[in-house]
């Protein structure tokens, strides 16, 4: 790879200086602020990113693809009279970027008043910068990804003799610099890179043939779990779900395991999120100071975690995070806005535009053994499949695999199945949390058991 | 369209045919099977109302070019949001990297394909005024306002793009493409003694924003996102268990790209990890199913005069009588399966490799009355609307989730009953085909498929069809 000394077309150098690349967004940042002001814009914010990453996948002992990613991009918006235009590049030679910020003016020029329009308070801007512990740059040759690829597949491979075949293993390293600015004055200056490998086996019986996979994902590369591990991990996961079969119809207890759990968390977050809150799109209206999880649940908002998969020392508005509970005792304590949502609905923001920053469960007890065991009959879900998720009504219906839950133990693999409810009562129907937290995610939670789903199959 | 593509969009950053040779040289060595750069520029435009006002609105602008060399099952790819020769002869270096070793070679471009074009020279992002566009959606608000004093909630988005793209390869592929591509949608919610439904229509294709404007277009969408909200307002609770399904024509044929589309595509066959893997030429459907990927038709979202890899997109059956006959195929999968390229080859962007995807995919018409298929059921359900599905290829699992759907009992369409979700088996669900209708819709051009996190548009289509058993994921 090559190192080219002009700034319009290489970013490689961000990996080994990254202030110089960031110092390059920022002057972007102000060129863009200026030429808003002078086109008549009233306020202006602008986000800029710049990533370098590279991914080598291996398939069957053979390299599949090597990638170089190199990403930069500018993402305007202005305000004109509380009219508002937006508009991206990802072209950042100069004239590029005036044409940008020309096309957001022309934008705001022709949209119609909003009262919620523009920037965040001034005074709510954030002022400190604590090191988040989210930058760990390292230069690995692509050869040694390939490397660590191979071995990655090659101990999934040798694991069980039911593994027929693989869709590959993937080792990926990205290096993120972002920058946001407004017409306050802020600047906010983030970077963070990022680990990941996965691998994703095939089995095959007489009943066919099964996928899973397994992954892992680190700030830090020496982070990241053995090769043999992920490998091993992958193929137990496939193997396992050999045979699996249909179940009758029914109402039980569900163990949703950590990987969809979150999914579940997640959509709690949709429901209290300002957009579906001002467009009355959410099941959980008015619901703050009202029970909405059993009152040994709690979740807590923590942006500053080191390492952590969404720190941030302020958000999309450039506001401060703080840590600050969402829901306290099973109690809604306040709702996930942005400065825009938040003067939608006549509220205080909560540094929230973006989302929220790691949302951690609290109130686990139990270990997942002791979760299956306190279920004794009922159904274990893995794997969730479709969009069945409605966030106006909260009504649930999806596609689902996992295994069956007999006398207390984990039992047959099931698929071609699905789970319904509806989210109000299966949140508050939440019998128990799971010890087994998944922390490298932004919503960090263990299982959930909920109290009782319907179940539809067809017995087999 | 290729010499109005280098001129548009590679003469601008002082690329010409001589600097594609100097690239392509770069990629060339003995140890590849070819080598490709894919030049693209889109740019798109959204507006959004909400509340009864356009209060945003953005201009999307990306542009660069994707370089890959294929080695066997390898593939080596970089890319860059240049175009300049520098960045090309950069990206080309990294890409090669998949050769151990690499000569500066020398290569001719090609003589550049020529296709048929599916669609007409719009531009829905250049053309006429924002204003325009702007008066066009508080146009449509107040009409759907007007439709039901229950509604408490309107959007509609508007949303246009433009791509030119160009492909030059070592082996002499050259080809060139102008992709218009818009689409409209309309939401409301309604709110009838506390409780809240939502109910969606929209459209779009290849055309110009002058479609989009015509009130015949816009005026039926609002009347069917007014009309679903309204069913869903009156809702029970959906049954739960294994029943037999009514599925409505056109949007409906999700089922085809879910249960069989994906699991056809060249690089799952190839890698033997489809459940359809190694089954070519066996029956996977009663003989009433002929299911064919089309990317030729006018003007469809789904269409393409060429794919991103410069094969012209053609009409390909997939399953002929309920036999498998054929896969959708890239240049790399077809090559080591081979095959020949089927014009399948597609990509999100520049930054994204190319693989086999869908364009248009649909079921061809039977001789069943629709009426006569709904008279044949006696306990089941019929779903007429969808949000979108998933599969997971090898297992052959599919979903699809239901946005309007209604009872059926004893030969009679009933109640609407709330939005499920449907799971089936992909291989055997079209054994299970009992009816087809007379009936062949496509949909109205709004889908949207993700494959490996890439993002392309495709579109469905069936006749009336009756399955004979699929899992109803209700809760009644």
């Amino acid at each position: 790879m090559s190192r080219g000394q002009s700034i319009d077309t290489d970013n490689t150098a961000l990996l080994h200086d990254p202030d110089r690349e960031t110092e390059l967004l920022v002057g972007i940042a102000q060129r863009v602020l200026e030429r808003a002001k002078a086109g008549g814009a009233d306020e202006a914010e602008v986000s800029l990113g710049s990533s370098l990453g590279r991914e080598a996948t291996v398939r069957l002992a053979e390299i599949e693809t090597l990638e170089e990613a190199r990403d930069r991009s500018v993402q305007v918006t202005v305000y004109i009279r509380q009219c508002t235009g937006s508009a991206s590049t990802g072209d950042l030679r100069p004239q590029a970027i005036d044409e940008t910020v020309e096309r957001a003016l022309a934008i705001a020029r022709n949209t119609q008043p909003d009262r919620a329009a523009g920037l965040a308070d001034a005074a709510s801007m954030a002022t400190e910068f604590p090191d988040l512990d989210l930058w760990h740059p390292e230069d690995i040759a692509l050869d040694d990804l390939v490397a660590r690829a191979l071995d990655i597949e090659q101990a999934g491979r040798d694991a069980d003799s039911r593994i027929a075949n693989s869709e590959g293993a993937s080792v990926t390293t990205e290096a993120n610099l972002a920058v946001y600015a407004n017409s306050h004055g802020f600047v906010g200056r983030m970077r963070g890179t990022a680990y990941s490998q996965s691998c994703v086996l095939i089995a095959r019986d007489e009943n066919g043939m099964q996928r899973d996979y397994d992954f892992d994902m680190q700030r830090r590369f020496a982070d990241l779990a053995s090769a043999e591990s992920t490998g091993r991990e992958a193929a137990r996961r496939t193997v396992r779900r050999l045979g699996a079969k249909r179940i009758r119809t029914g109402r039980m207890p569900v163990l949703f395991a950590p990987e969809v759990a979150r999914g579940l968390i997640g959509h709690l977050v949709g429901a209290v999120s300002g957009g579906n809150l001002y467009r009355r799109s959410s099941f959980l209206l008015d619901a703050a100071g009202e029970r909405v999880l059993p009152d040994w649940a709690s979740l807590v908002e923590r942006p500053h975690l080191p390492r952590g998969a969404r720190s941030a020392a302020f958000d999309a508005d450039g506001m401060a995070t703080r840590e600050s509970p969402l829901v306290d005792s099973g109690v809604l304590s306040r709702y996930v806005l942005s400065s825009y949502s938040a003067r939608r609905l006549g509220l205080a923001p909560t540094a929230n535009a973006g989302g929220v920053h790691n949302l951690e469960l609290s109130g686990a007890t139990h270990s997942f053994e002791e979760l299956l065991a306190a279920m004794g009959e009922g159904l274990v879900v893995t794997e969730l499949m479709g969009q069945g998720v409605n966030l106006v009504t909260g009504d649930y219906s999806r596609g689902a695999a996992g295994f069956r839950v007999e006398d207390g133990r984990l039992g047959a693999p099931v698929e071609e199945i699905t789970i319904a409810g509806n989210l109000r009562e299966m949140y508050l129907g939440l019998v128990a949390a799971g010890t087994d937290v998944d922390v490298r995610h932004n919503i960090r939670t263990g299982s959930l058991l909920v109290g009782e789903m319907t179940v539809a199959g067809q017995e087999e | 369209m290729y010499a109005q593509v280098l001129d548009s969009l590679l003469a601008p950053a002082g690329v010409g045919e001589k600097e594609l040779e100097l690239a392509l040289g770069r990629l060339v060595s003995s140890q590849i099977d070819f080598g490709e750069l894919y030049f693209q520029r889109r740019v798109s435009e959204g507006w959004m109302l909400e509340d009864g006002a356009v209060k945003s609105g953005s201009f999307d602008s990306d542009q660069g070019v994707g370089v890959r060399a294929v080695a066997g099952a390898g593939t080596g790819f970089a890319y860059a949001d240049s175009m300049a020769l520098p960045a090309l002869m950069d990206a080309a270096g990294s890409a090669r990297a998949i050769a151990r070793a690499g000569g500066n070679g020398m290569v001719r471009v090609g003589q550049p394909r020529t296709a048929p074009t599916r669609y007409g020279s719009h531009d829905p992002v250049g053309g006429g005024e924002s204003s325009e566009r702007v008066e066009l959606l508080r146009t449509i608000d107040a009409y759907v306002r007007s439709l039901d004093s229950r509604i408490s909630q309107v959007s509609v988005n508007l949303s246009a793009s433009h791509e030119s793209i160009l492909v030059a390869a070592t082996d002499g592929v050259l080809a060139g493409d102008v992709r218009p591509l818009v689409r409209l949608d309309i939401r409301v919610l309604m709110e009838e003694d506390g409780r809240r439904e939502q109910g969606f229509s929209g459209g779009g294709g290849r055309w110009g924003l002058s479609s989009v404007s015509d009130a015949d277009f816009w005026q039926e969408h609002a009347r069917e996102a007014v009309r679903i909200a309204a069913v869903n307002l009156g809702a029970e609770p959906a049954p739960a268990g294994y029943m037999t399904v009514v599925l409505g024509s056109g949007w409906p044929g999700v089922l085809l790209h879910e249960a069989v589309g994906h699991g056809l595509e060249g690089d799952f066959n190839r890698k033997g990890i489809s459940a359809f893997a190694d089954r070519m030429g066996e029956m996977v459907a009663t003989e009433a199913c002929t299911v064919v990927d089309d990317g030729t038709l006018d003007d469809r979202r789904g269409s393409l005069s060429i794919d991103d890899e410069g094969t012209p997109s053609a009409y390909n059956t997939l399953i002929e009588n309920g036999r498998l006959v054929g896969y959708m195929q890239d240049r790399l999968n077809a090559r080591l399966m081979g095959g020949r390229p089927t014009g399948n080859g597609r990509r999100e962007s520049f930054a994204h490799l190319p693989m086999p995807r869908m364009t248009n995919t649909y079921m061809l018409p039977g001789e069943h009355d629709p009426g006569e298929i709904l008279a044949s059921v006696d306990d089941g359900i019929y779903a007429v609307g969808f949000n979108g599905g998933q599969v997971d290829i090898t297992s052959g699992k599919f979903v699809f989730a239901a946005s309007e759907a209604y009872r059926v009992k004893n030969g009679k369409v009933g109640a609407p009953i709330k939005g499920a979700t449907l799971i089936g088996n992909g291989p055997d669900v079209l054994t299970r085909v009992g009816m087809v209708g007379n009936d062949l819709a496509l949909d109205s051009g709004v889908g949207i498929c993700g494959k490996e996190g890439q993002s392309v548009p495709v579109g469905v289509g069936q006749p009336t069809l009756r399955i004979d058993g699929l899992t109803v994921g209700g809760t009644g």
